[in-house]
């Protein structure tokens, strides 16, 4: 192949709110970024698009956010043509500067100059008996099939889990017309009033979050604070059909349902972070491993950005503002001027919605010590079935301490998922088993594929993917020389 | 076999013809191959594992607890495939894990 010239690009992963804004703030700035997502509709999780054929309108999809889904799609809708865009594609891989996208049965690798990683965050988890029964949805899986396909995930379903979105999805569901059983909440009412001081930092948002709960007691759905989940009943067969609980005041409870959607707040996707070998730090407040950012996004990697909730779970609002934010870095540190009161407005916006995120956790904290008191026989990784049993006596025997040789002796952590549902909760299993701190345990390390890739995988140049628009502004990718 | 999803709207599509199975189903035009499948079943695929029926996770490509098979024997993400006119899918067949086709 003839040798010619690399010119890396600036690349930006996914297109929710973070990615967007970003790619906003670049193109604005004369740059033609690549834009990786891995949808094939850019909105991300919470302005995520229906398909073209339906028909509901912004305000029956994003209730209170309506307005902000739709300027958000007409902003990235609007610059089409001064970047690049794949969609339906993903980052599987990265190595040094070079990342590895793959799309259908097609693969190709880009050099990136600089990297903004804008990934957005899946549902945390905390095992119960039965949660691998079908039926069991993660709470986001619950509200995709609502937003996107108009379905409800059963004709009955409980939501379980704690934290806003536990909220938002049911009373999505109950306004749709779906059959609410139940919300049941694993964090007591009192946290809810003692984080008030630092949810007042977004009254609006705390304002919408109160309306939701009342539209759900409204419509008579049954609420519970403070519960102990015991067991999703079920057979293996038919799937789940219902949930039994301790209400807050002890008693044990059954709801009766075929589906149950169930979600703890967010975790951080942040396998591509930590193959560029970003620092983490353990953040005491989510008992969970962050990459390390400053203000504006710089992670500890020189080139790499992060933005969004793929580096701090703290909302929509503040993953538009922090996209921005990583794009103008990016700018001023490649030497270009940035608007420095525009910076300063971010950084301050920024961070009046980190203390409404810190309330939240406050309100909705993960229930841990749920997590490390998990009986033996609960299924703690459902992808490959490993008990939290199996687990401990690998922990008891091997003397492995730590997450990522637990994982290696009793494979908790190497399933299908990679470990994004379980490794929360088998991080407590851990530190409560070895009576050492959740800090110690460790954390999982990315491996790639970030998901698993098809069987046969073609290679083909980057120029093959590359929409070449005649008023590109930045240089137009070539192919790479190696490993093409 | 029991319907696991429920429609709750845009019901006035045209309808898309698939197999499952060798049975003739109906979905709709924009549904997701998951969504398609659960309007028609309560499961997607049997856990190579033994433990239970599964009928996918988190619908957003990342559990990946969703795959079945078309009748050529090429894998398919059910939450993040279309479906569309004359697939013929499989969902008796057992999986193996992912990581041991690497
Ligand atoms: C399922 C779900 C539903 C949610 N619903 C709401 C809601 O209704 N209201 C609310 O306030 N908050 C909601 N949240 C929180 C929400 O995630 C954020 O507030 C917001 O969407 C974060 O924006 P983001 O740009 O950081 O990430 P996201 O919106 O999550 O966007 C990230 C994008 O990056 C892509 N991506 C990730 N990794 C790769 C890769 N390796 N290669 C290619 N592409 C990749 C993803 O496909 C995705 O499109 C939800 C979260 C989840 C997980
Ligand atoms: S349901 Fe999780 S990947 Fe499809």
């Amino acid at each position: 192949m003839a040798a010619a010239a690399v010119e890396p690009r600036v690349v930006v992963v996914g297109a929710g709110p973070a990615g967007s804004r970003c790619v906003e703030a670049l193109v604005k700035a004369g740059i033609r970024p690549l834009v990786i997502d891995e949808s094939a509709r850019s909105g991300g999780q919470i302005y995520r698009r229906q398909p073209d054929n339906f028909t509901r309108s912004a305000e029956q999809l994003y209730g209170s956010e309506a307005a902000k889904a739709t300027r958000l799609h007409k902003s990235f809708d609007g610059l089409q043509g001064r970047f690049d865009y794949w969609p339906e594609s993903l980052i599987w891989n990265l190595a040094g500067n070079r990342i590895f996208v793959v799309r259908g049965a097609q693969q190709c690798s880009v050099e990136f100059s600089s990297l903004v990683i804008c990934s957005g965050a899946t549902d945390r988890l905390l095992p119960v008996p039965g949660w691998n029964y079908s039926g069991c949805y993660s709470l986001g899986g619950a509200q995709i099939a609502l937003k996107a396909q108009a379905c409800a995930i059963g004709a009955e379903v409980v939501f379980m889990g704690t934290g806003p979105l536990l909220y938002l999805v049911a009373a999505q569901y109950a306004k749709a017309g779906a059959r609410v059983a139940g919300v049941l909440d694993t964090s007591p009412f009192y946290r809810r009033v003692a984080a008030l001081p630092d949810l007042l930092a977004n009254p609006r948002a705390l304002y919408h979050g109160l309306g939701l709960t009342a539209s759900l007691y409204l419509k008579g759905v049954p609420v519970y604070s403070g519960v102990e989940p015991l067991a999703i009943e079920g057979d293996a067969a038919a799937g789940v059909s219902a949930v039994r609980f301790r209400d807050g005041r002890g008693r044990e409870k059954q709801l009766h349902c075929d589906a149950v959607a169930m979600g703890y707040h967010l975790r951080p996707e942040t396998q591509l972070a930590d193959l560029a070998r970003c620092q983490f730090d353990f953040d005491a407040s989510t008992r969970q491993w962050l990459p390390r950012i400053d203000r504006d996004g710089r992670s500890t990697v020189a080139d790499i950005y992060l933005a969004g909730d793929g580096a701090r779970i703290r909302g929509a609002d503040a993953a538009e503002a922090s996209g921005e934010l990583a794009a103008l870095a990016l700018l001023a540190d490649r030497g270009q001027a940035v608007d420095s009161q525009r910076v300063a407005r971010l950084q301050q916006q920024l961070g009046q919605l980190e203390r409404f995120a810190r309330g939240l956790a406050k309100a909705f904290p993960w229930p841990h010590q749920l997590a490390a008191q998990l009986a033996d026989a609960t299924v703690l990784c459902r992808c490959e079935v490993v008990t939290v049993g199996e687990m401990r006596s690998t922990i008891a025997l091997t003397g492995a301490s730590e997450a990522n040789r637990a994982k290696a002796f009793s494979r908790v952590g190497m399933g299908r998922c990679q470990g994004r549902y379980c490794a929360n909760a088998g991080a407590e299993v851990i530190a409560a088993a070895t009576d050492g701190d959740i800090c110690s345990a460790g954390r999982l390390r990315a491996q790639a594929p970030v998901k698993p890739l098809p069987l046969a995988l073609v290679e083909v140049a980057p120029e093959d993917w590359l929409e070449v628009s005649a008023e590109g502004v930045d240089p137009v990718l070539k192919p790479a020389e190696a490993g093409l | 076999m029991s319907k696991r999803f429920v429609r709750l709207g845009e019901t006035r599509r045209p309808e898309v013809q698939l197999y499952i199975d060798g049975e003739p189903a109906v979905a709709l035009q924009g549904d997701t191959l998951l969504v398609a499948l659960l309007q028609h079943s309560n499961r997607l695929r049997t856990s190579e594992f033994g433990d239970a029926e599964r009928a996918g996770f988190c619908l957003m490509g990342a559990c990946q607890d969703c795959w079945v098979r078309t009748e050529e024997g090429a894998r398919l993400r059910a939450c993040s495939t279309t479906v569309a006119e004359n697939m013929r899918i499989v969902t008796t067949q057992l999986e193996i894990s992912w990581p041991q086709q690497q």
